[in-house]
């Protein structure tokens, strides 16, 4: 009744071919929009910068992943590393060109992570699934170990950390550093992100992106049809480590600030692995509701007990949270592989029919 | 695409809760603890939460808090973890905390350009940046009561007089174990250039946070190096590894010193009875000797108000804990006396924190005699300095092993000094100190 697209009849291909075909999904998309963009004005500086933003930042890491994984069937786990690179190119890139913009750097040092996850992809033209989630992992081993003993990285910083310095832009606004406010710090990323996803969103549904999904189902007859897995895989890559890259510098930048190599550990490839995996492979839409599950879980926990009146410790907290995800990941791996995202298209199909189910 | 709009309805829902906790009652003022009681780290944060929560319940229920001002604390679980400390922080700042503990390296250098802006004092308690006890470009960080580059020189004194004089160092070989992170990197540049300036050989052991546990390579590599003495800066699950292995190659255990934070039970007791002998750097006394801890005991752990097992109360960790809290608290209670408001603002605390003088008196009057060594922070001089002693292990627990003795001050402050500087340069534009010097 309220979601049904009858009578709505397309009379061109390009309104056939658009993103949103179905009139109720624009509406749906302007208001979350227009949400996006309100917030900023009703919330706490809280609310900004420890969830919307890192919310933003590690959807579009799950993205990223979400390409590799999803989209081209490759599997990886060393998104954290493609993160630092990005995080550790874009500061070098701003110590040696301070006066650029910020943003301009973050979308470039992007490009070194898709580099560094071309060399890397190029094991998988040999060999698939678990053995080259390995030589995924020895990148992250062998990044994260950069990111420790090349001093050069980190400016011969004495800690080995990369400290985020002040820069402005857009007529003298303060983008990153201490002073930046929350709300500027927000709508950069949100800038980012909404232009990003939607240049992805295209690749997707385009040559290149079908080029991934009929490697991901079945390699051989992909090759059989004319797809050139060199291209189709290694595009798969650097695609993949180039939305890593720039959601890692902006991770640094925009988030935490300051960084030492162990925020691009293991531990934060399996956070993005787990976003992923939750969320839905090979969707968009669910690489936000991951990371939004993933990210939200222990901060709605840790505010929920005590507003229920529990005396809860904070570490019992965190016990919970990860509990919770370990569950659920078996959960979704067991009865719904697509994760939220699927659970998420059966609620439409389903609004579609409503209140009439046999219809 | 509908859920979109339910998420962000959610959020906007979450946004309202979440405003609507911050609450402070009239007479109390909120401290967040942020602790970590999980992740590898735990075995270490435990003893230090316990300290840090026990001291502070133990002051609200025997003296109802500070000058009548309830203490309102709140653990927030970081598990060591940048990422989580930066949620906590972010936290901390949104409920209005007096002060910032943030029990990590890491941590403490994300805080540290942030203080300033956000008016929230950071006291990284002996730990954190070395340069930031300058206070003329750190006013908002504390590191009282002495920094890990007073630790390192304290170290390499004490060598020197085991050896019968810093002159008789030339030609040794000290073996630095360290774990390869912020933390056990920070000693480093002040080591090296002592090692030049008394011709001793460094040789360093890095130790990657995530191979803690497996240190066997290290150690190997010690056997066949034979260095004359072991200087260690671990945490957590490094120390307890450590000191196994040690034992294991039959390291010389009265040769290898830890840094005040390699110096917990647990992590000696590791060693089984080979590690006797071992020793760590100290500042605060061990035991539970002193009225304050019976008060501990008697208003918060046999009350069943804490998560403390009676036999950790006095354990070397716990105390450092308690040393923490106290530094809270006489900081409080000196900003009430400067401002002459009781219920304080995070502002008001800096300044506490920046006139914190406890001299012998005072720990008399708080139950905590001898505790620790008089503790002087000034405006210029955000750590203190005071004196440090080596503690041993006897297989059972830590004696006092050293009279109290003092850093290498003239070796550390010109370093100091000139940390600050860069950190300054690489940082621009850092902002200049604007606050007065309020004593």
């Amino acid at each position: 009744m309220l979601y049904r697209e009858s009578g709505q009849y397309k009379t061109s291909y390009i309104a056939d071919q658009a993103i949103f075909p179905i009139r109720e999904d624009r509406i749906g998309m302007a208001i979350i929009g227009l949400v996006a963009l309100a917030i900023p004005f009703f919330a706490s500086d809280f609310f900004l910068n420890a969830i919307m933003t890192p919310f933003l930042i590690l959807s579009l890491a799950a993205i990223g992943l979400n390409i590799l994984t999803g989209y081209a069937g490759q599997l990886s786990l060393g998104t954290g590393a493609f993160m630092g690179v990005g995080a550790y190119s874009c500061y070098k890139l701003t110590s040696i060109f301070p006066d650029v913009n910020i943003i301009i750097l973050v979308m470039i040092s992007g490009l070194f992570s898709a580099g560094i996850g071309v060399m890397f992809g190029l094991p998988s033209l040999r060999i698939k699934g678990l053995y080259l989630a390995v030589t995924t992992l020895a990148a992250q081993f062998f990044l994260e170990w950069c990111f420790i003993r090349i001093p050069w990285l980190y400016n011969y910083n004495a800690s080995g950390a990369i400290e985020v310095p002040e820069r402005r832009g857009f007529g003298d606004i303060i983008l990153t550093g201490p002073s930046a406010s929350a709300m500027t710090q927000y709508f950069v990323v949100l800038a980012i992100v909404v232009v990003v996803t939607l240049a992805v969103k295209n690749i997707v549904r385009g040559r290149i992106g079908r080029q991934w999904m009929m490697i991901r189902d079945m390699d051989i007859a992909a090759e059989l049809m004319g797809v050139r897995p060199l291209t189709a895989k290694l595009s798969a890559f650097a695609v993949s480590s180039y939305l890593s890259g720039v959601a890692g510098a902006m991770f640094i930048f925009f988030y935490l600030g300051a960084a030492e190599p162990s925020a691009f550990s293991i531990t934060l490839s399996f956070q993005i692995l787990f976003m992923v995996i939750l969320g839905g492979l090979g969707s968009l839409v669910g690489s936000f509701f991951g990371a939004a599950f993933i990210w939200g879980l222990p901060i709605v926990l840790r505010a929920g007990f005590p507003a229920l009146g529990l005396n809860v410790g904070a570490e019992v907290i965190f016990h919970i949270a990860q509990m919770v995800v370990g569950a659920l990941i078996i959960f979704f791996l067991i009865t719904e592989p697509h994760g939220l995202a699927r659970l998420w298209q059966i609620g439409k199909e389903k609004l579609r029919v409503w209140p009439f189910p046999y219809a | 695409m509908r859920l979109h709009t339910l998420t962000a309805g959610a959020f906007a829902l979450a946004l309202t809760a979440g405003a609507a906790l911050p609450v402070q009652a009239e007479d109390s003022v909120y401290i967040q603890l942020p602790t970590y009681r999980t992740g590898p780290f735990a075995g270490s944060g435990i003893h230090i939460a316990n300290g840090m929560s026990d001291y502070l319940k133990m002051l609200n229920e025997r003296d109802g808090g500070i000058n009548g001002v309830k203490l309102t604390i709140e653990e927030c679980e970081t598990g060591y973890d940048t990422q989580k400390g930066v949620e906590c922080y972010e936290q901390a700042k949104a409920k209005g905390t007096l002060v910032f503990n943030p029990w990590s390296t890491g941590i403490t250098l994300q805080v540290i350009p942030k203080a300033s802006v956000d008016k929230i004092p950071v006291l990284s308690m002996a730990y954190g940046l070395s340069a930031a006890s300058d206070g003329e470009t750190f006013p908002w960080v504390f590191n009282p009561p002495m920094t890990y580059w007073d630790g390192a020189s304290g170290v390499i004194k004490y060598i020197g007089e085991q050896e019968g004089g810093l002159d008789k160092l030339a030609g040794k070989k000290i073996g630095y174990i360290f774990l390869d992170a912020g933390y056990g990197r920070e000693p480093i540049p002040l080591l090296e250039n002592l090692a030049k300036e008394y011709g001793f050989e460094m040789v360093q052991y890095p130790v990657p946070g995530k191979e803690m546990q497996n240190q066997a390579s290290q150690w190997l590599n010690v056997r066949r190096d034979k260095p004359d003495y072991m200087v260690m800066w671990g945490w957590g699950a490094m120390n307890p590894t450590a000191v196994k292995e040690a034992t294991k190659i039959r390291y010389p255990m009265d040769k290898f010193i830890g840094v005040w934070w390699a110096g917990g039970e647990d992590d000696a007791r590791a060693g089984g009875a080979e590690a006797k002998g071992y020793k760590t750097l100290n500042f605060n006394l061990v035991g539970a000797d002193l009225p304050a801890f019976e008060d501990i005991r008697k208003h918060v752990v046999d009350a069943g108000k804490s998560q403390t097992a009676p036999a950790n109360v006095g354990e070397n960790l716990y105390n450092r804990g308690v040393l923490n809290a106290m530094l809270m608290s006489e900081a409080i209670r000196i900003a009430q006396e400067k401002t002459g408001k009781t219920v304080i603002t995070s502002e008001d605390m800096r300044i506490g924190l920046e006139n914190l003088v406890i001299d012998e008196a005072r720990l008399e009057a708080i139950g905590l005699p001898g505790f620790i060594a008089p503790l002087n922070v000034t405006c210029a001089n955000h750590s203190g300095t005071t004196k440090m002693y080596i503690s041993e292990w006897d297989g059972e627990k830590w004696v006092k092993a050293s009279d109290w003795f003092e850093p290498m001050t003239d070796k550390v402050a010109p370093l100091l000094v000139s940390a600050a500087e860069e950190y300054k340069a690489s940082n621009a534009p850092w902002p200049a100190r604007s606050e007065p010097c309020a004593n």
